[in-house]
């Protein structure tokens, strides 16, 4: 029998273990998977700012690894560093920071960004060597692979797969969308 | 290879779980060939698509790259297979950085995809397609997708898992 495809749902719910912008409790939560050397990920990174301003405290931002490293050689190290900065409390800072230079993501250019942000260097340093976050980074891919995640950008609003377009114009009217169906009117 | 055995044995539909996975032999690269009963023992991922270096195609082959990993906790072997010739494939192939064979359903075109009911006369390519085969060459899953969609992985590992419990219970 030839079976209908999965319907296109995120699968790991949100969680403690997540990197969370915006109040959890807001009536919209963008999830988004992401790899930091993707450039169609470099442009969303510019649209999903714009975003969180439009939206403010009515939408919940959470970002997940999905790094294709065959592709890409620097994704896992990059997503790695974002995890190590995490730790340190310094996640969105360290997000940003390798959006902002996705095209410099050696080794050196990560400890680079770790010293510039504040971060505890030779921790930072130690962990990416050991790969501490790599368990990590990986339950991020799987659970993108097991939600219908075939690429990256690719955004989940309220749970749902968003496959339009992910211009600003699109997503606005589909968060909108997603806060009438929670509201019950639009 | 005989090409009236292909187009008189070609199914009008995609087969489905419980048919024999057809056996073949094709290109993998100029001077290689695979057969399909050289994976007989494990389970086969077999991966239709319309065209080496489409958009989607590239999409769909890198991601499936990045789960050999997964597929191999399964013991299970994944193929690629589209109407481009080995030398195309070896391009792609290299240029993408794929760890697994993309075979060559070159000549006659497509005869592997019609004995799979996944050929696209209308177009001359296969359609994207997927069949997981068990440790006996028996097909039990597949799945069609519209061809300018990624049909992503979950439904391979859905697929694989179900085998490993029925290994397990067996």
């Amino acid at each position: 029998m030839i079976q209908p495809a999965t319907a296109p749902r995120l699968t790991v719910p949100i969680n403690e273990h997540d990197h969370v912008l915006g109040p959890i409790t807001a009536s919209v939560t963008m999830v988004e998977y992401g790899d930091y050397e993707c450039p169609h990920c470099g442009q969303a990174h510019h649209m999903v700012k714009q975003l969180r301003q439009l939206m403010g405290h009515r939408m919940c931002l959470v970002f997940r690894h999905f790094p294709l490293t065959t592709v890409h050689p620097h994704a896992q190290q990059a997503a790695e560093a974002a995890e190590a900065a995490g730790v340190q409390g310094k996640f969105w800072e360290m997000h940003d920071v390798l959006f902002e230079h996705q095209y410099a993501l050696d080794p050196s250019d990560l400890l680079q960004y770790a010293a510039a942000l504040g971060l505890d260097v030779p921790r930072f340093s130690s962990e990416l060597a050991r790969h501490i976050h790599a368990p990590r980074v990986r339950e991020h891919f799987m659970s993108g692979v097991r939600s219908g995640v075939n690429g990256t950008p690719t955004f989940f609003i309220n749970g749902m797969r968003h496959d339009g377009s992910y211009d600003l114009d699109t997503l606005v009217d589909a968060i909108e969308a997603a806060m009438g169906a929670v509201t019950g009117h639009r | 290879m005989d090409r009236s055995h292909y187009t008189s044995f070609a199914p009008s539909a995609p087969l489905a779980a419980g048919a024999q996975a057809p056996d073949f032999t094709l290109h993998s690269t100029p001077d290689q060939r695979v057969s399909l009963r050289e994976f007989r023992g494990q389970p086969v991922i077999l991966a239709f698509y319309p065209a080496d270096w489409s958009p989607v195609c590239g999409d769909q082959m890198t991601l499936y790259n990045e789960l050999l990993p997964e597929f191999r906790h399964f013991n299970a072997a994944l193929i690629g297979v589209s109407v481009d010739g080995a030398w195309c494939h070896l391009a792609f192939a290299r240029d993408r950085k794929f760890r697994f064979p993309l075979l060559a359903d070159f000549e006659p075109k497509g005869a592997v995809a019609r004995t799979y009911g996944v050929y696209r006369h209308s177009d001359g390519v296969s359609e994207r397609a997927l069949f997981v085969t068990d440790a006996d060459g028996i097909i039990r899953w597949s799945y069609v997708s519209p061809i300018g969609v990624n049909p992503g992985a979950d439904g391979i590992l859905t697929a694989l898992e179900g085998l490993s419990k029925q290994e397990v219970s067996r």
